[in-house]
């Protein structure tokens, strides 16, 4: 960028006097009708840019402007004004979270690790289920047998959070010994298989936090092991037949042609859906979470976005909410470009 | 050639059936136990005697759902906004779509950014809240006073979604666009003339994205429609859900049906027309699983 009226201007020392540098006027002369020339296709294809229109609208109202929201985290919280004229807070709102003295503080923490162990642990038990249930439809070589058992197991997905938790609360629902009710469906079968106690199960599997994960992750991949495992399914599939045969002629097991077959053959796909795991570690689904628990599983349940919702928009802290937001969705964002990187880097698969 | 199977191969496809058929058993179970709890008797839902098949049957659960004004309500206002939701997400995301996949469009890479980033960084919850009280706001001064409108039009677009129909576009042979335009046709013509015929199927499951997404919608339809009468279906079970779970009411309860059985009965109720076109619309979501999947 030039600044100075001297930048354009060029000493001759001959004759000691300043005149302007010939190729400026060239590049300028570019450079307006760089523009010109935009401006020209832009209004001779109108068409085509009036239909980009309401994308960026939408994406601009609903999607930048709550960024733009996000000021509020440094902004001292006055509900009855706009962002921009509240007075600056600066960064008091992250050193109140930092600090760990506060009730606050001590609750966010809590909030952001049970956020990164209920993906995490996703990540451990649900996202090799999906390749093991993959690799299982593949042995299914009718096609009756097989579509039975994708209508089966793809259904849970498209039934709505609310109804999945609706289902889990009443499945696991505790006795109630005045009305004369047993517990839940399911906390009879576990119990009767000795995996709990009947007084466990009497309190209501939901009201207990050390049960909370575990309910979390299973019901999780009740949901979605079937479907997420389509993708996988699809590049087992796409494995030429011709790649077992010459295994199996040199003599490989059904192990070794796991191992050096169908393994080689959907690393790819691997790398690109642990990326978009690893880049969603602190993206919890809170819809699920904000359904199923209650005060008393908070100690494990209780995730970034709850915490933001009970401060934030149910107690009113929206300053100290938003903050904890940007901090939960900032190193969120930095995991995805950091596992996106080491992708490309290590096996020339990257997702971005 | 055909070669003996050998064992282990035998062992894994035997491993492959058990392991599937529980799976699928688990899948379906609960579904199956709540349309028989719902039409049990009272005494068999509460003292867990139900595993598979209904005892006692009876069906004033639903008689009693079916009476209730409010059930119906929010079923016509999840529709409403099934419908709508669906009709505006669609004409925003194939326009946005087809205008990112020409490569002639300037800047297009900037544009590619500007979908994809809102993938990687969301404000959150709080700013998202502010954000459509303002909305509401602007909204309310424009004329434009029920909420259902708010959700309609500020909530449900997804960027993935997008970034299908802009793949699917991209799929279709230029030849066949220079063709249409040597003809005479005008930019809107060929979109609706050749790319959406052409790309029929990536339509039919992004609409299908989108449409269920906005059917089980729940948490934004929760927090901006005040208005009683216009909330949705998931709104209005889980608010029956936690009226029926008081125990106060259970203790009073005084009808041949559990206070479960009247959950389960709206749960049905509200699952059955994503069961009817289930079927129909499975393969189609398979399709657009593999369609987003990998793109270099």
């Amino acid at each position: 960028m030039k600044k100075f009226a001297s930048d354009y201007l060029v000493y001759d020392e001959a004759t000691g006097k300043y005149h302007e540098d010939p190729e400026q006027a060239v590049r300028d002369d570019v450079e307006k009708h760089h523009w010109l020339n935009v401006a020209r296709t832009v209004l001779k294809d109108w068409r085509l840019y009036l239909m980009l229109v309401p994308m960026l609208l939408v994406f601009l109202f609903w999607r930048y402007f709550p960024m733009y929201e996000l000021l509020g985290a440094f902004k001292v919280d006055d509900s009855t004004l706009e962002v921009a004229d509240q007075l600056y807070a600066g960064f008091s709102y992250f050193k109140q979270l930092f600090a760990g003295e506060s009730a606050l503080s001590i609750e966010f923490w809590r909030a952001f690790r049970n956020t990164f162990l209920l993906s995490f642990y996703g990540l451990c038990f649900g996202f090799p289920m999906h390749i093991i249930i993959a690799l299982f439809f593949n042995e299914i070589k009718s096609n009756i047998a097989r579509s039975i058992y994708q209508v089966a197991t793809y259904l849970p997905k498209f039934m709505s959070t609310v109804v999945m938790t609706s289902l889990i609360t009443m499945l696991v629902r505790k006795a109630s010994p005045i009305v004369g009710m047993e517990m839940g469906v399911i906390s009879q079968m576990l119990y009767n298989l000795g995996l709990i106690t009947k007084e466990v199960g009497d309190a209501g599997l939901l009201f207990q936090p050390q049960f909370f994960r575990a309910i979390y992750q299973i019901s999780g991949i009740w949901e979605t092991a079937g479907y997420d495992s389509i993708v996988f399914f699809a590049a087992i599939i796409a494995i030429s037949p011709t790649s077992y045969e010459a295994a199996q002629i040199d003599g490989a097991n059904k192990m070794a042609q796991m191992r050096y077959v169908v393994l080689p053959s959907i690393l790819s796909t691997i790398v690109i859906m642990l990326i978009t795991r690893i880049g969603s570690l602190l993206n919890v689904g809170y819809e699920k979470v904000m359904l199923l628990y209650r005060v008393d599983t908070y100690i494990t349940a209780d995730v970034v976005s709850t915490f933001a919702q009970r401060n934030g928009i149910e107690g009113g802290l929206t300053g100290l909410s938003s903050a904890a937001e940007m901090l939960n969705n900032v190193v969120g964002m930095l995991l995805v470009i950091g596992a996106n990187t080491v992708a490309r880097k290590a096996s020339d698969v990257s997702l971005y | 050639m055909k070669r003996k199977t050998e064992l282990s191969e035998l062992i894994f496809k035997i491993l492959s059936y058990l392991f599937l058929t529980v799976f699928a058993i688990c899948c379906i179970y609960p579904f199956l136990y709540a349309i028989s709890a719902a039409i049990s008797g009272r005494f068999a839902v509460e003292y867990g005697q139900i595993v598979l098949f209904p005892k006692d049957i009876q069906f004033e659960a639903f008689e009693i759902m079916f009476k209730d004004n409010m059930f119906w309500n929010a079923y016509t206002n999840t529709l409403f906004l099934t419908f709508y939701g669906t009709l505006w997400s669609m004409f925003v995301a194939i326009l946005g779509g087809y205008a990112l996949s020409k490569k002639r469009l300037l800047f297009r890479k900037g544009f590619n950014f500007f979908l994809v980033f809102t993938m990687w960084f969301s404000a959150g919850i709080v700013p998202q809240f502010l954000n459509y009280i303002d909305t509401r706001t602007v909204f309310q001064s424009l004329g434009i006073t029920d909420d259902k409108w708010l959700v309609v039009i500020a909530m449900g677009m997804a960027a993935m979604n997008i970034i299908l129909l802009r793949n699917a576009f991209e799929g279709v042979p230029s030849e066949i666009e220079e063709a249409a335009i040597v003809d005479g046709a005008t930019e809107m013509q060929v979109l609706t003339n050749v790319y959406l015929p052409m790309s029929k199927s990536t339509i039919a499951t992004v609409a299908l994205f989108f449409a269920i997404s906005r059917w089980n919608g729940y948490f934004w339809a929760k927090q901006m429609i005040s208005n009683n009468n216009e909330k949705p279906l998931q709104v209005f079970i889980r608010q029956q859900l936690e009226y029926y779970q008081n125990p106060d009411l259970m203790s009073a309860w005084d009808e041949a049906y559990a206070t479960d059985s009247a959950v389960y009965a709206l749960i049905v109720c509200s699952v059955i027309p994503i069961l009817i076109i289930y079927p129909f619309i499975q393969k189609y979501f398979a399709k657009g699983v593999n369609m987003g999947g990998i793109k270099e």
